[in-house]
């Protein structure tokens, strides 16, 4: 390691300013902390003289490892889907299913985190920042809430819009007002309809390189959220097999690549939960505000809205909602920032998610909406309760006056 | 009253002193250049009554505040003065006073601080050199010009920080009971509240000062920052705007009282000498203000790697260079690895057990009964990013986050809505040694408090 540490201080000179690559400072200077600890230690008069370990690099990287089960099934998953839409048994073709699943999605991750990384780069040198860790995570999350089969240049667009005009220009990671990875696909949603929602895109179709089974064409199969706002209560999965509650459970359903799976997504929750890195307020809250307003819908159950006739604890399985609950709501960024705060905004986005998807028969999902709008009324809940603060002490004054 | 403080942290660093009575029955006494540095007294703006050459004795002023001239800081021994050091613009940096025997006695001027108005008791107070040792909040400044009548005075008899010695009464002297009570009925003349009296369950400060009128005695359980003022009087009786508070600790409560009795105080302290990178941490026995070359001397390890000597704790306290001095108010010398001199291959990814975090992201940190940080940041600074990590370590009631926010945003009402005047720097530390985003915390608040005193006066 010694040898690194002399190669990369010969380096250098090189990239600072005057040097032959001074314009990749900010490139070089992300890898340099990636690689080595700053030696940077406290200073100023006052100041702690010691500092926690955690640091943001540490923080995103459990997020990551915290996606990772749900990511590794979402291409199994795909595999697996395909394998049924092709007709073929997926029974005992793990490896190919993992396999297909993988090429599927390497080139959406590749264009997420080479567009999205590329932007932090060429702004991070611009402002002479250092690099951010943000789109570690953003690069990632955006292949996981989109249809497997998102075509590279509309993902491309989409990134590269989130990332400059929700991110960059409100001063980069920590400033943004709306959680980067939702507004991708909100962008892609409205921007791109056709292939972002109905029953031809959740589940792959195409040979990622030529591997793997056939498909037929005009092969169509609708998520169970699809489904039920057809008015189909009885969800069957691709080739018509009756969709259990536990293969829901489990994610052996047609949908986004990383919201299927409500058991993988609850192990990273619980990851996230036990390194105290997300607010485990906003994930208990986002599901008891779904099976609120899912009792509250079931109890006024109409054959209207057919999404009202599920049983309230089956909203949880289905869709989004999980995947919204544990990783997008989360986001200490967007979400109220507030302890208090956390459990008014947590419970809304349950509540408005739900009742999207309940009484808007347009959209058969409302996690992303739900989550975005309440990214933007996140604020206000944390302006009343500062307000509370204030008005608190306010009284304090009154009354020690009298 | 008692009173429990949850939102706090205690840290476990290795180079503590184990055994008290045995380190005090072992302490050595140290001698050598004393300094006095008035950046230790925030709000008092150096004068010098002195100039170098000039013979003093102990308890001489030295210096005095620009702002409040009756307000002076006292030499802590008897000697000649070696130097005033100055910075930029010869504000005065340090007097340095060399030790010299002592001749013959000089005739000193005698306040009564045993009687008279609270107005003359604060006078003769300041031209001790012992009111200057109080704090004033708002605005964590030395007592202000005027100020005689305080909402409270709170006393604080224990230091929670991490290797801190919190000492015995009787290490402060044989008559240390009556004096302590004597301090006591001083300090409970100068305010229209009471005196409070923050102490540990079973410490002996409770049954002494128990009887003094005005007192109420006010025990504190509970990890860091339960030592501090902030935190006390967040579960007393929070500080409103247009309030005062004045906080001490028990050494200058006693020295107060040590005057009202002999009409002279003493400048001797027992000193921790502390932190990882000491041979054998101990006590030492020395003035205010000692030299920390002769403080440490010896006990250092004798190691290639970079030191940071802290005078005080690593939360709070000042980083000095070997050639630097005891800085008020500390009583504790605490040396850690600097860091600046390591490499550390990906240490964001490290699951080394040695790794002191107040997270959980360390899983393998129970493993480890004491931690030797060294002083690096541990990772880059950033935007605020992870939410309500400085009210997990906040006592008080307040919105730390929208506080700092609205200090750098200069917006005075909302530090005012938000509560500056309760705060000091110190209650702060905490959260910056926690936080994610690596903000220096402190520096803000004190710039803060700085803006918001120079807007409003």
């Amino acid at each position: 390691m010694a040898s690194l540490r002399k190669y990369l201080d010969k380096i250098k000179p090189q990239f600072e300013p005057g040097g032959k690559y001074q314009a990749l400072q900010s490139v070089f200077e992300g890898f340099e902390s990636f690689l080595y600890s700053p030696r940077t230690t406290s200073a100023g008069r006052y100041t702690t003289h010691i500092h926690d370990s955690i640091d943001s690099k540490r923080t995103m990287t459990i997020v990551i490892l915290a996606l990772l089960p749900c990511f590794v099934f979402g291409m199994y998953n795909i595999g697996y889907q395909h394998w049924l839409a092709a007709g073929a048994n997926p029974e005992g073709a793990f490896w190919s299913l993992l396999f297909y699943g993988f090429l599927t999605v390497l080139p959406r991750l590749v264009v997420s985190y080479v567009v999205g990384l590329g932007i932090e780069f060429v702004v991070a040198q611009w402002r002479h920042e250092e690099i951010q860790e943000g789109f570690l995570v953003t690069g990632i999350l955006i292949p996981m809430i989109c249809p497997p089969e998102v075509s590279l240049w509309m993902l491309a667009v989409a990134t590269a819009f989130s990332v400059i005009f929700v991110k960059e220009v409100f001063g980069g990671t920590g400033y943004n007002l709306l959680n980067v990875a939702l507004v991708t696909r909100a962008f892609l949603f409205f921007a791109y309809p056709a292939h972002m929602s109905g029953d031809k895109v959740f589940v792959a179709t195409g040979q990622p390189f030529g591997f793997g089974p056939e498909v037929a064409d005009g092969f169509t199969c609708a998520t169970p959220l699809g489904q039920i706002s057809q008015g189909t209560l009885d969800v069957s999965g691709v080739g018509g097999h009756v969709l259990s509650t536990w293969d829901a459970f489990l994610g052996l359903m047609p949908g986004c690549m990383g919201e299927t799976s409500t058991l993988f997504i609850l192990i990273g929750g619980v990851l996230l939960m036990l390194a105290g890195i997300a607010s485990w307020r906003v994930m208990l809250t986002v599901f008891a505000g779904a099976l609120f307003m899912g009792w509250v819908a079931n109890i006024f159950a109409t054959p209207t809205y057919p999404m009202a006739s599920v049983e309230p604890w089956h909203q949880l399985l289905y869709g989004g909602l999980a995947f919204a609950a544990v990783f997008m709501a989360t986001d200490p960024v967007t979400s109220a920032r507030t302890t208090k705060g956390k459990y008014v905004y947590g419970f809304l986005t349950g509540v408005i998610a739900v009742l999207i998807r309940t009484y808007n028969n347009g959209y058969p999902e409302g996690a992303m909406l739900a989550v975005l709008l309440m990214n933007c009324f996140a604020p206000l809940i944390d302006w009343c309760v500062v307000e509370a603060n204030a008005r608190r002490r306010l009284a304090r004054l009154v009354r020690s006056q009298k | 009253m008692d009173i429990k403080i949850k939102k706090g942290l205690d840290l476990k660093l290795a180079g503590g002193i184990e055994n008290v009575s045995a380190a005090l029955a072992d302490c050595r006494d140290v001698h050598g250049v004393c300094a006095i540095c008035p950046e230790d007294y925030p709000g008092f703006k150096p004068k010098a009554l002195v100039k170098e050459g000039d013979m003093v004795y102990a308890g001489e002023p030295v210096l005095y505040n620009k702002d409040y001239e009756g307000m002076t800081l006292v030499s802590p021994i008897d000697g000649r003065v070696k130097a005033v050091v100055r910075g930029d613009r010869r504000r005065i940096l340090r007097v340095e006073i060399e030790p010299i025997e002592a001749g013959e006695a000089v005739p000193r001027t005698i306040f009564p601080i045993e009687k008279g108005t609270a107005a003359n008791v604060v006078s003769s107070l300041a031209h001790l050199g012992l009111l200057a040792r109080l704090r004033q909040r708002p605005y964590d400044v030395v007592p202000t010009e005027g100020t005689t009548m305080v909402r409270d005075i709170y006393v604080m008899c224990f230091d929670a920080a991490p290797l801190a010695l919190s000492l015995p009464l009787e290490a402060f002297g044989n008559e240390a009971e009556e004096w302590l009570r004597s301090g006591l009925a001083v300090l409970s003349r100068l305010t229209t509240g009471k005196v409070y009296v923050a102490c540990r369950e079973g410490d002996k400060v409770a049954s002494v000062s128990g009887g003094v009128p005005g007192v109420e005695i006010v025990k504190v359980a509970g990890p860091y920052p339960s030592g501090l003022p902030g935190a006390v009087i967040a579960a007393t009786k929070p500080i409103n705007k247009g309030e005062t508070v004045w906080t001490l600790d028990l050494a200058t409560a006693i020295r107060v009282g040590e005057y009202a009795k002999h009409h002279k105080y003493g400048f001797e302290n027992y000193v921790a000498l502390t932190g990882s990178e000491l041979s054998a941490p101990g006590i030492a026995k020395a003035p205010d203000g000692i030299e920390l070359k002769a403080l440490l001397k010896g006990v250092v390890k004798d190691t290639p790697e970079h030191k940071r000597i802290i005078s005080g704790n690593v939360f709070t306290g000042v980083r000095e260079s070997e050639d630097g001095y005891l800085r008020f108010p500390y009583r504790q010398v605490t040396v850690i690895p600097e860091g600046d001199d390591t490499d550390e291959f990906m240490g964001w990814a490290s699951l080394a057990p040695s790794k002191v975090s107040a997270k959980r992201s360390f899983p393998l940190s129970f493993m480890r009964k004491l931690f030797s940080p060294d002083a690096r940041l541990n990772g880059g600074r950033r935007a605020m990013i992870m939410s309500g990590e400085y009210d997990r370590y906040m006592p008080i009631d307040i919105l730390p986050e929208y506080l700092v926010k609205a200090i750098l945003a200069k917006d005075v009402e909302g530090m005012e809505r938000l509560g500056i005047y309760e705060v000091a720097p110190e209650d702060f530390a905490l959260a910056e040694f926690a936080d994610t985003s690596k903000l220096p915390l402190q520096q803000i608040v004190r710039d803060g408090l700085d803006y918001l005193r120079k807007e409003l006066e």
